[in-house]
C-alpha cells in the first residue's frame, strides 16, 4: 500500500557529443535515475528532457529500446545490468556540495534542486543571513542528502571543508537598465573573498561561478586562486548553462521541435554579445533564415534583460537559473563519479581563441575539464564569425577588469 | 505485512514498467494543464519550477495578484515540455483558469511565530472563496489541490462554495497534507536509521498541530521504536511546520519542502489522471471512515480524482487515544469553514 512521495530528481545534462551519441549513451544518463525508479521518483522523464538526444518523435521516454531497457530496470531493485561498460548505474549519494549565497534568490530554489539531487550525501548552505530558516525548511524532504546551515563569515571556513562542489549566486541582482557589468563593483567583492575562503578550505573542488559579471568574476577567483597557490584551471567554471537553456528553448519554439531534441552550443561569455549561441551546429540539424539567426541570436543575446523587465525590479532570473545551474551541478557529479560521457558549456580558461578565457563546449571528468571542444569553433558561418570577432574586444576588456581588480589588492592571507 | 507490501511494490513496478511501454507504443503522453493560484509567492515560485520541470504537464498557468508575469518569463526559458503563461489580477483568472486539469492553491498569507495555522483564517477564507468560485466557473472538473491554510477549513469551504455553484464532486478535492507525510519519513528514517527513500509512513486526521497524525505503527521498514522515540517523532511531525516558521524568524513558513511536496501530489494527481496504476497518497478529502466529513487517510487516484479512500488500518493504543483527541478539534475547523463559506 502506497508507493510514491520520494522525489529524487536527476536534471539531466547536454548530449553527449562523442561517437557513442547512439542509444547505449541513453541508458547511462537515465542510469542515474535508477535508484529514482525504485523509490517511486517523480519527474522520471526530466532527464530525457534536459539531455538526451532522442530521435524518437512520440514519446518523451525516448528509444523504444531504451523504453524496455528502463521498463527491466524498473523491475531490478537495485541490481546493476553492466551496459554501459565503465559507468556504474548506480551511483550513491556520496558527493558534498556548498552553496555559498544559499539563502538569496537564486540560491533558495538551487537548494531545493541539489537537495533533490540523487547524488548528493551533504548540502552545505552559506550566507549572511536567513540561512538558518532554508536549511530548517529543506532538512524536511525525505531524500538522501543531509542539510547543514552555516551563518556569517566566522562560519564561511567549516562550510566549505570536504566539499566536491562549490557553488557561488552570491552577490546583488540586475535591476531594469542595469547590464551585467554594473554589478561589478559589489559583486567582485563578494566574489573575492568568498574565493579566498574556497583557496583555504577545499582548493580540490570544482568551483562553479554564478555570480554577475561572470565573464569577470571568473578571471577574479582565478586570480586569487593563483595568489594563494592552488589554482586549477581545470576546476574552476563560470555558469552559461541559462544561455544554453534558452537557446534550445528559443529555437524549439522557433522551429517548432521537440524540445528534448534541440541542443544548441552556446560559445564566449555570459553578457550580452558576448554571448555566441551557434545556431549552424543546432542538433537536430535546422536551417534559419537570416532573420531567424538574427532574432533568435539577439534573444538570446538578451533573455536574462528581458527577464530582468518582466520582473520590474523584483529581481532577475532566479528559477531558469536555478535549474541551470543545479543541472550543471550534476553533470558535475557525474563526471566526478565517473561517467565519461559528460559535455557541457561553460566559460573557463582556455586556448580555444588568444583570450585567457573563453565558453565552449568541455568534456567533464573527475579531473573537472578533460578536454575543450575546438571544433566549435571551425566552420563558423559568416555571421557568426563577425560576432565572434565583434565579441572578443568587450570579453577581454571584462576579463583585463576582473584581473585588475585583484592584482590592484593584496589578497588576504 | 512485509511479503504483501513487497507484493504490491512488485506489482506497481511491473504496472509503472508496462506502463513504460504502454506509453511509449501508443504515443504521446496526454496533454495536460495545470493551473497555480498564488504563483509568484513563496511556495508558488519554487512549486511552478517543479511543475515546469515535469513532463507530464504540457500547460502551465501562473496566476497571482502581481508578479506573475517575471515569474513566467523567468520559467518560461527552461527548455522543458510545458508551455507557460502568465497573468495577473482577477479580470485575468478564468482565462488561467480554463481548460485546467489541475488547479493547486497556495495563495495566502503564511504564518509568523507564534500563530497557529487558525489564524491565518480570516485572510486565506475569504481569498480561497473567491477563487473557488472562479474555478467553480471555469473549470469545475479540474482536481483541485488545496494548500491555502488552515487546510482543515479552506478545504470544507471549498467544497461548500462548489455546492453552491452545483459542481461540487467529492472525488476532485483535496487537501495537501503530503508535507507532514514528507516529515514523517524524514523524521522516522532518522530515527530509525533507514535510508529515508525506503521509509513508508501513513499520516491521517487533518494537517494542523495535534490534528496530524502519523501511523508510525504502520511504518516500513520496521524499526521497533521504544514509546518515547515514537511519541517524540509524532510531536515532531506535528510540529514540523512550526518548527521552520521559527527558525525563519519572521521571514516565512515552509516554502522549499512544501513547493516540492505540492509538486509530489500534483503529480500522483496527473498520474492518476492518465490512467497509471496504485498511485496512493495521504490526503484531506470527504471522507466517511471517520464521523467527520473531511479526514485524511490514504486514498488511490485515478481517472476521476479519488479511486477509493483507504481506512486506517491497525492502530497502536497510543495511536487510537491521538485519533481521539484529534476529532474534536477537527471537528471545529471543519464547521469555522463551512459556516464561513455560508455566510456572505
Amino acid at each position: 500500500m502506497a508507493a510514491t512521495s520520494a522525489a529524487t530528481l536527476s536534471i539531466g545534462s547536454t548530449v553527449s557529443f562523442g561517437p557513442k551519441a547512439a542509444a547505449l549513451q541513453q541508458p547511462k544518463s537515465m542510469g542515474v535515475k535508477l535508484t529514482n525508479l525504485t523509490s517511486f521518483t517523480r519527474f522520471s522523464g526530466l532527464k530525457a528532457a534536459g539531455s538526451v538526444n532522442c530521435e524518437a518523435e512520440s514519446s518523451f521516454l525516448g528509444k523504444e529500446s531504451n523504453s524496455a531497457l528502463r521498463s527491466s530496470f524498473a523491475l531490478r531493485a537495485q541490481k546493476q545490468q553492466g551496459r554501459s561498460s565503465h559507468y556504474h548505474l548506480q551511483p550513491q549519494a556520496s558527493f558534498k556540495v556548498a552553496i555559498l549565497g544559499a539563502a538569496g534568490g537564486i540560491g533558495q530554489p538551487l537548494a531545493l534542486l541539489i537537495k533533490m539531487s540523487p547524488l548528493v550525501s551533504t548540502l552545505h548552505l552559506y550566507d549572511i543571513a536567513n540561512v538558518k530558516g532554508v536549511a530548517a525548511d529543506l532538512s524536511h524532504c525525505n531524500t538522501p542528502s543531509q542539510v547543514v546551515d552555516f551563518t556569517g563569515t566566522s562560519e564561511l571556513a567549516s562550510s566549505l571543508k570536504g566539499v566536491d562542489v562549490v557553488v557561488i549566486p552570491a552577490g546583488v541582482p540586475r535591476k531594469p537598465g542595469m547590464t551585467r557589468d554594473d554589478l561589478f563593483n559589489i559583486n567582485a567583492n563578494i566574489v573575492k573573498s568568498l574565493v579566498e575562503a574556497v583557496a583555504d578550505n577545499c582548493p580540490e573542488a570544482f568551483i562553479h561561478m554564478i555570480s554577475n559579471p561572470v565573464n569577470s568574476t571568473v578571471p577574479i577567483a582565478a586570480e586569487v586562486l593563483k595568489q594563494k597557490g592552488v589554482y586549477d584551471p581545470k576546476k574552476l567554471f563560470g555558469v552559461t548553462t541559462l544561455d544554453v537553456v534558452r537557446a534550445n528553448t528559443f529555437v524549439a519554439q522557433k522551429k517548432n521541435l521537440k524540445l528534448i531534441d534541440v541542443d544548441v552550443p552556446v560559445v564566449g561569455g555570459h553578457a550580452g554579445i558576448t554571448i555566441l549561441p551557434l545556431l549552424s551546429k543546432t542538433r537536430p540539424s535546422v536551417s534559419f533564415t537570416d532573420e531567424e539567426i538574427q532574432e533568435l541570436t539577439v534573444r538570446i543575446q538578451n533573455a536574462g534583460t528581458e527577464v530582468v523587465e518582466a520582473k520590474a525590479g523584483a529581481g532577475s532570473a532566479t528559477l531558469s537559473m536555478a535549474y541551470a545551474a543545479a543541472r550543471f551541478v550534476e553533470s558535475s557529479l557525474r563526471a566526478l563519479d565517473g561517467d565519461g560521457d559528460v559535455y557541457e558549456c561553460s566559460y573557463v580558461q582556455s586556448d580555444l581563441t588568444d583570450l585567457p578565457f573563453f565558453a565552449s563546449r568541455v568534456k567533464l571528468s573527475n579531473k573537472g575539464v578533460e578536454a575543450l571542444i575546438s571544433s566549435d569553433l571551425q566552420g563558423l558561418t559568416e555571421y557568426e564569425q563577425k560576432a565572434l570577432d565583434a565579441l572578443k574586444p568587450e570579453l577581454k576588456a571584462s576579463i583585463e577588469k576582473g584581473v585588475t581588480f585583484v592584482q590592484k589588492q593584496a589578497v588576504a592571507a | 505485512m512485509r511479503s504483501s507490501m513487497f507484493q504490491l511494490l512488485r506489482s506497481g513496478s511491473a504496472s509503472r514498467a508496462s506502463l513504460l511501454r504502454r506509453g511509449y507504443s501508443s504515443g504521446a503522453v496526454p496533454e495536460r494543464k495545470v493551473a497555480v493560484l498564488g504563483a509568484a509567492g513563496g511556495i508558488g515560485q519554487p512549486l511552478s519550477l517543479l511543475m515546469k520541470l515535469n513532463p507530464l504537464v504540457s500547460k502551465l498557468a501562473l496566476y497571482d495578484i502581481a508578479g506573475t508575469p517575471g515569474v513566467a518569463a523567468d520559467v518560461s526559458h527552461i527548455n522543458t515540455r510545458s508551455e507557460i503563461a502568465g497573468y495577473a489580477g482577477e479580470d485575468q483568472l478564468g482565462q488561467a483558469l480554463e481548460g485546467s486539469d489541475v488547479v493547486i492553491i497556495p495563495a495566502g498569507v503564511p504564518r509568523k511565530p507564534g500563530m497557529t495555522r487558525d489564524d491565518l483564517f480570516n485572510i486565506n477564507a475569504g481569498i480561497v472563496k473567491s477563487l473557488c468560485t472562479a474555478i467553480a466557473k471555469y473549470c469545475p472538473n479540474a482536481l483541485v489541490n488545496m494548500i491555502s491554510n488552515p487546510v482543515n477549513s479552506t478545504v470544507p469551504i471549498a467544497a461548500e462554495v462548489f455546492k453552491k455553484a452545483g459542481t461540487y464532486d467529492e472525488k476532485k478535492l483535496f487537501g495537501v497534507t503530503t508535507l507532514d507525510v514528507v516529515r514523517a519519513k524524514t523524521f522516522y528514517a532518522g530515527k530509525a536509521k533507514v535510508p529515508v527513500e525506503e521509509v513508508n509512513v501513513p499520516v491521517v486526521g487533518g494537517h494542523a498541530g495535534i490534528t496530524i497524525l502519523p501511523l508510525f505503527s504502520q511504518a516500513t521498514p520496521k524499526a521497533n521504536l521504544p514509546d518515547e522515540d515514537i511519541k517524540a517523532l509524532t510531536k515532531r511531525t506535528q510540529d514540523g511546520g512550526t518548527e521552520v516558521v521559527e527558525a525563519k524568524a519572521g521571514k516565512g513558513s515552509a516554502t522549499l519542502s512544501m513547493a516540492y511536496a505540492g509538486a509530489l501530489f500534483a503529480d500522483a494527481c496527473l498520474k492518476g489522471l492518465n490512467g497509471v496504476p496504485d498511485v496512493v497518497e495521504c490526503s484531506f478529502v470527504q471522507s466517511s471512515i471517520t464521523e467527520l466529513p473531511f479526514f485524511a487517510s490514504k486514498v488511490k487516484l485515478g481517472k476521476n480524482g479519488v479511486d477509493e479512500v483507504f481506512g486506517l488500518g491497525p492502530l497502536s493504543d497510543y495511536e487510537k487515544q491521538g485519533l481521539e483527541s484529534l476529532i474534536p478539534e477537527l471537528k471545529a475547523s471543519i464547521e469555522k469553514g463551512i459556516k464561513f463559506a455560508n455566510q456572505s
